[in-house]
């Protein structure tokens, strides 16, 4: 990997860009300030020009910070963590391209941890999109940091079944009535990770990983709860809201958005040293969050400033 | 007869599920009631596609307004349906999964697919920005209580939270922006979602009973009773 670039050393470079876009932002937003208290208002083209910085420079020249698993998260890894060896766990990969910035990272840790921790996993998509993602899931992550495991033996890629809550109402029962074969056409009364497994009520935990319908819901309504087995998920922030009342009970934890995903992978390179060179998205994609979020939270105490000057003149006059 | 035999139909299925989910001996019945839901899934897929062709190529004969955009569609649809049908590049033949690594059906959802809808999601940070910076105005009292909630949660789900209220000592350490952003999700926003929830449970109980039994039958075309 290359550590220098036109002979200054990326670390300089990197430091130097970051001070320069948080001096452009920061001036910027000072400049706003300074123009709301004449109770002028913000061009909405200037709104997306600094989130387009706030988004870009941390990119550009990454700043990351330090996550600390809030216990809606550390729930959900503590019960991941303490699972005997060779438990089978179920990760259903419920998402499209659309919210996979968001969620996939969170299906990449589920999957690591799992792994690491000797478990059989079983993949499986309710989405048509799913599976490619899934796929993806399996060549980077699976194959390419787990080269040992053996598909049939420690993991199971059981892809993409159209029918949404259908599915689930069948695999409830019978896992074989809606999965005769796994992707590739092998039946899974040949596969050792399906040794024991008649339907989901024989799983030890199952995760599932979305943000849309079918999704997290379903699987609590008609699998969790029917079963009564021990359920996690990880979800786009804008859906987490909608999945609190389901925890603590039928939901051990939830991820909700970039942040639950920083706040797994934290926890993961923190428990395993292995993974301390691996790509984290999740928490990279924390600096461009916080600067968007700090943008859009000056522009909001910006719009008050200007409206409440504004309405003091107007009462004057 | 042409309104009885759905009706009928709607009835028999309705009624059949209801009791087969609280009486176990009749499990079988309403795992191969799902799969025959399934099989009606599978050819609504066709009925989509078939559906999608006929409007496109409509627009396309008649050179309607932006009847390009139809070209294009119409080209993604064939590409993308021969790389997945006649698995074309698939390493691993005609019998492995299409969404192989390397497959053209995986290359054109990875290269196509995720950028471009990754990209559209992106887009609304863009207008979350603007609508956040108009509409939260302390304007009235309500306005303000949403304001102030919006402020917690933004400020608790970045690291800036914790930097700027992580020095309260213990005792306090319920108004440290992150707990606050918690408190928020777990109590009010809990509140509120649960009577969301509840409400719409028991709408869907009553739009259920009504189709059951005949009430309802906008979905043949007609005015509900």
């Amino acid at each position: 990997m290359l550590d220098v670039t036109f002979g200054i050393p990326l670390v300089v470079l990197s430091d130097v860009g970051q001070a320069i876009s948080l001096l452009l932002i920061g001036g910027g937003l000072l400049w706003i300030f300074i123009r709301s208290l004449k109770a002028k208002e913000v061009d909405r083209r200037v709104v997306f020009l600094f989130i387009f910085f706030a988004v870009a420079a941390p990119i550009l020249f990454p700043i990351t910070f330090q996550e600390k698993a809030t216990p809606i998260v550390k729930k959900l890894f503590d019960k991941v963590e303490s699972l005997p060896a060779g438990s089978k766990v179920l990760i259903a990969f419920d998402f499209d391209p659309a919210m996979a910035p968001e969620v996939q990272p969170m299906a990449n840790a589920f999957t690591r941890h799992c792994l690491v921790k000797g478990y059989k996993v079983i993949f499986m998509s309710l989405w048509a999109t799913g599976q490619a993602l899934l796929t993806q899931t399996l060549e980077r992550v699976v194959k390419g940091e787990f080269p040992e495991k053996q598909e049939g033996v420690d993991y199971i890629n059981l892809g993409y079944k159209a029918g949404n809550e259908g599915v689930l109402n069948v695999i409830v029962t019978n896992f074989r009535m809606m999965f005769p074969t796994d992707v590739n056409g092998v039946p899974l009364d040949s596969t050792a990770v399906f040794d024991g497994i008649k339907s989901c009520g024989d799983l030890d935990l199952i995760i599932s990983v979305g943000g849309g319908k079918p999704g997290i819901k379903e699987w609590v309504l008609f699998v969790g709860d029917r079963v009564n087995v021990p359920m996690g998920a990880g979800v786009a922030a804008v859906v987490a809201p909608q999945l609190y009342p389901y925890y603590p009970k039928q939901l051990l934890g939830l991820l909700g958005g970039v942040k639950g995903a920083a706040e797994y992978e934290s926890e993961l390179v923190k428990h395993y040293s292995r993974f301390e060179h691996t790509d984290t998205p999740g928490l990279r994609m924390m600096g461009p969050q916080t600067l968007a979020h700090v943008v859009i939270m000056a522009f909001i105490v910006i719009g008050n400033i200007s409206y409440f000057i504004g309405r003091r003149r107007e009462r004057r006059r | 007869m042409k309104r009885q035999i759905p009706l009928i139909i709607t009835f028999l299925i309705g009624t059949i599920l209801i009791f087969s989910f609280f009486i176990p001996p009749m499990e079988k019945l309403e795992q191969t009631s799902t799969l025959f839901f399934d099989v009606i899934a599978v050819f609504a897929f066709f009925l989509g596609g078939g559906n999608l062709l006929r409007v496109h190529f409509n627009k396309l004969r008649r050179r309607k307004r932006d009847w390009g955009f139809s070209t294009v569609t119409l080209i993604g649809f064939f590409v993308t349906l021969a790389a997945g049908l006649f698995k074309i590049a698939n390493p691993g033949g005609i019998a492995a999964s299409p969404t192989t690594e390397g497959a053209l059906l995986q290359e054109i959802f990875t290269y196509v697919l995720i950028p471009l809808q990754s990209t559209m999601y992106a887009l609304l940070a863009f207008f979350v920005a603007s609508a956040s910076y108009r509409a939260f105005r302390a304007k009235n009292r309500e306005a303000t209580i949403l304001l102030v909630a919006a402020f917690v949660i933004l400020l608790g789900r970045t690291p800036f939270g914790m930097m700027l209220t992580g020095w309260m000592p213990d005792s306090l350490s319920v108004l440290q922006v992150p707990n606050l952003a918690i408190w928020v999700m777990n109590s009010p926003n809990l509140a509120g979602q649960r009577a969301i929830m509840i409400g719409i449970g028991l709408g869907v109980i009553s739009m259920s009973l009504r189709l059951i039994l005949g009430i309802e039958r906008t979905y043949l075309g007609e005015e509900g009773a």
